[in-house]
């Protein structure tokens, strides 16, 4: 770039504005994690700085941890997000891989439909679906999430898989075809071990927006022993009484550290997957 | 240029051998739809039934645990003499247009300042992504906090710079109310906008600029009509996709404010949520969520005709 400024003016030019934005951020993780520390009588004194902490303790997380369910939550949550984003690649991969390579009548318009599908919010489809789930005896079953995520989740991986199968070269696939493989051969012994970095993809962005999800979760799951963490935080930490912010904060923090960590390792991969959408699409 | 297995197969005559059920399976168009049986099946039940199911809901008087009665477009003629569902549709335009244009500007600046050099950029970019990575829910209860009428942070802030205790009531006023939930949909959704709209300045030639700078082009010429043209289809489809989410929002209002104060803040979810879920009347519920679809509708069809184009 041809820029014609000093040395310091190019500072402030270039880190003013990310400083800003990095402020902004993580401003709300930074009150999280103070507020986390502080004991009761910091928090609720009107005369302490209240941007800093004086005697950090863990009394919060020690009471999250023993006098609620919050690990079962975090349990739940695992356990419904890891099977919802299986099934879901597994499904996606079922109904990206012929779109992608096979030129069948429909082709297009069935590629479409999908995307659409997956712009459907599910505050369009939560009535209906809470009554399907009654039908089915399924309330209160992490069953019932486990079935309803990859409603959302299937469409986003088939459409996010459709665009990465594309850029993969057919070469090796249609070599396999001359030798006389069937196409279910060529797809699961030369084609899907070519795509991890797409399914990495996928996985990731699934299992991050199972993670997050709320409404399903919030109408199907109303035993403490079935709530996932987003559910549980909401309905029983949140108390009448004021003195519970520390170990809110607590919670906030912890429910968001699995994500963090896994997104963390695989950060590069999740832009992918965030820009391939709209740059690619 | 590669010659694709189904031509090459074409070319070749071949003996007619004795119909197999391998190769019946085999053929291009049943592999396909065996394949995507098990999928489409899937969403047809969960996605396409629900629809339908919601669709038939509306025109039903259906309370709770109860049977219904069809009333035909009954639900919907109560919802427009309903003062309150105005009040929403409102709600969710303003809070769908203002949160869209923050996300787009901001998202804007934000690409731009990322798209310099500078130093431990990785590391800086994976965290300000965090806001779109973490719970929605667990990241607005910490807004509540910060937010809180007795004990707002930014308050105390505030009163330490000479503002009149006890500083703006963020989620009591109704104006303020919306101001706040517009506000943490920006920051939640600031990190989408920019990533990708850095993902696109990236691919402007950097050629470009400097034939422009040749021309004598000043930087904001150059932004105006270097960069913004390029990234315009870009900005387009993140628009379209973010609009569609905020539009139908429901985590960060059902947390932070439940609608209130006065119906301040219901959006089209919130409100079907409270007439099904509170009041048990699942008929209502279905016909105001259902009153979301034209616009979403028009929003589908506008990103499916863009992708189709092109693709």
């Amino acid at each position: 770039m041809i820029t014609g400024y000093g040395p310091i003016q190019r500072t402030v030019r270039v880190w003013l504005p990310v400083l800003f934005f990095l402020f902004v951020a993580l401003l709300p993780f930074y009150w999280m994690a103070i507020t986390s520390v502080k004991p009761n009588s910091e928090l609720y004194s009107m005369r302490a700085n209240p941007l800093l902490v004086h005697a950090p303790t863990l009394k919060h997380y020690v009471d999250l941890l023993t006098t609620t369910s919050f690990m079962v939550w975090t349990w739940n949550t695992m356990v419904v997000a890891v099977i919802s984003t299986a099934i879901s690649l597994v499904l996606g991969i079922m109904l990206a891989y012929p779109l992608a390579r096979i030129n069948f009548p429909g082709a297009g318009l069935l590629a479409i439909a999908v995307a659409s599908v997956y712009l459907v919010p599910q505050p369009l489809l939560f009535i209906p679906l809470a009554d399907v789930i009654n039908r089915l005896n399924l309330g209160n079953t992490l069953t019932s999430v486990i079935l309803t995520y990859p409603t959302m989740l299937v469409p986003f991986c088939a459409w996010l898989l459709l665009g990465y199968f594309k850029t993969v070269p057919i070469e090796l696939e249609e070599a396999a075809r001359i030798d006389g493989a069937t196409r279910f051969q060529t797809m699961r012994r030369i084609f899907l071990p070519l795509c991890t970095p797409g399914f990495i993809s996928a996985g990731i962005f699934a299992f991050t927006l199972a993670q997050n999800e709320f409404l399903y979760a919030l109408i199907f799951l109303t035993k403490s022993s079935v709530r996932t963490v987003p559910v549980g935080v909401i309905s029983e930490l949140i108390k009448g009484d004021v003195f519970y912010w520390g170990q809110l904060m607590a919670a906030a923090l912890l429910g968001s550290i699995p994500v963090a960590i896994i997104y963390s390792f695989f950060v590069e991969h999740y832009v992918a997957g965030l820009t391939s959408g709209a740059v690619k699409g | 240029m590669a010659i694709r297995a189904e031509e090459f197969v074409g070319i070749a005559p071949r003996p007619r051998r004795p119909f197999t059920l391998g190769e019946w399976v085999d053929r291009g168009t049943v592999f396909s739809w065996l394949m995507m049986a098990p999928p489409i099946l899937f969403i047809l039940a969960f996605v396409g039934y629900p629809f339908c199911y919601g669709i038939f809901l509306s025109l039903e008087n259906r309370p709770v645990a109860q049977p219904g009665t069809f009333i035909g477009l009954g639900n919907f003629i109560k919802e427009a003499h309903d003062p309150v569902f105005w009040q929403v549709v409102r709600n969710t335009f303003v809070y769908t247009g203002v949160a869209t244009l923050l996300k787009m500007v901001g998202g804007l600046g934000l690409a731009l300042a990322m798209n310099q050099d500078f130093k431990f950029k990785n590391i800086i970019r994976a965290l300000l992504l965090l806001p779109f990575i973490v719970p929605t829910v667990l990241s607005t209860v910490a807004f509540m906090w910060m937010l809180d009428p007795a004990f707002s942070v930014i308050n105390r802030v505030l009163i330490g710079f000479g503002w009149p205790k006890p500083g703006p009531s963020w989620l009591g006023s109704p104006i303020l109310a919306m101001c706040s939930i517009i506000a943490i949909n920006t920051w939640r959704g600031l990190p989408f906008y920019g990533i990708t709209l850095l993902a696109g300045l990236q691919t402007v030639p950097v050629e470009l600029y400097e034939a422009a700078t040749i021309d004598g082009a000043s930087g904001w010429q150059r932004f105006r009509y270097v960069t913004l043209p390029i990234l315009q289809p870009i900005i387009l489809i993140v628009t379209l996709f973010s609009v569609i989410f905020t539009f139908a929002d429901f985590q960060l209002v059902y947390v932070l404010t439940h609608g209130g104060p006065q119906n301040a803040t219901a959006l089209f979810a919130t409100y079907a949520f409270d007439i099904a879920m509170g009041s048990g009347q699942l008929g209502l519920g279905a016909a105001v969520a259902l009153a979301m679809l034209p616009a979403l509708a028009l929003l589908i069809v506008a990103i499916t005709l863009y992708l189709r184009k092109k693709s």
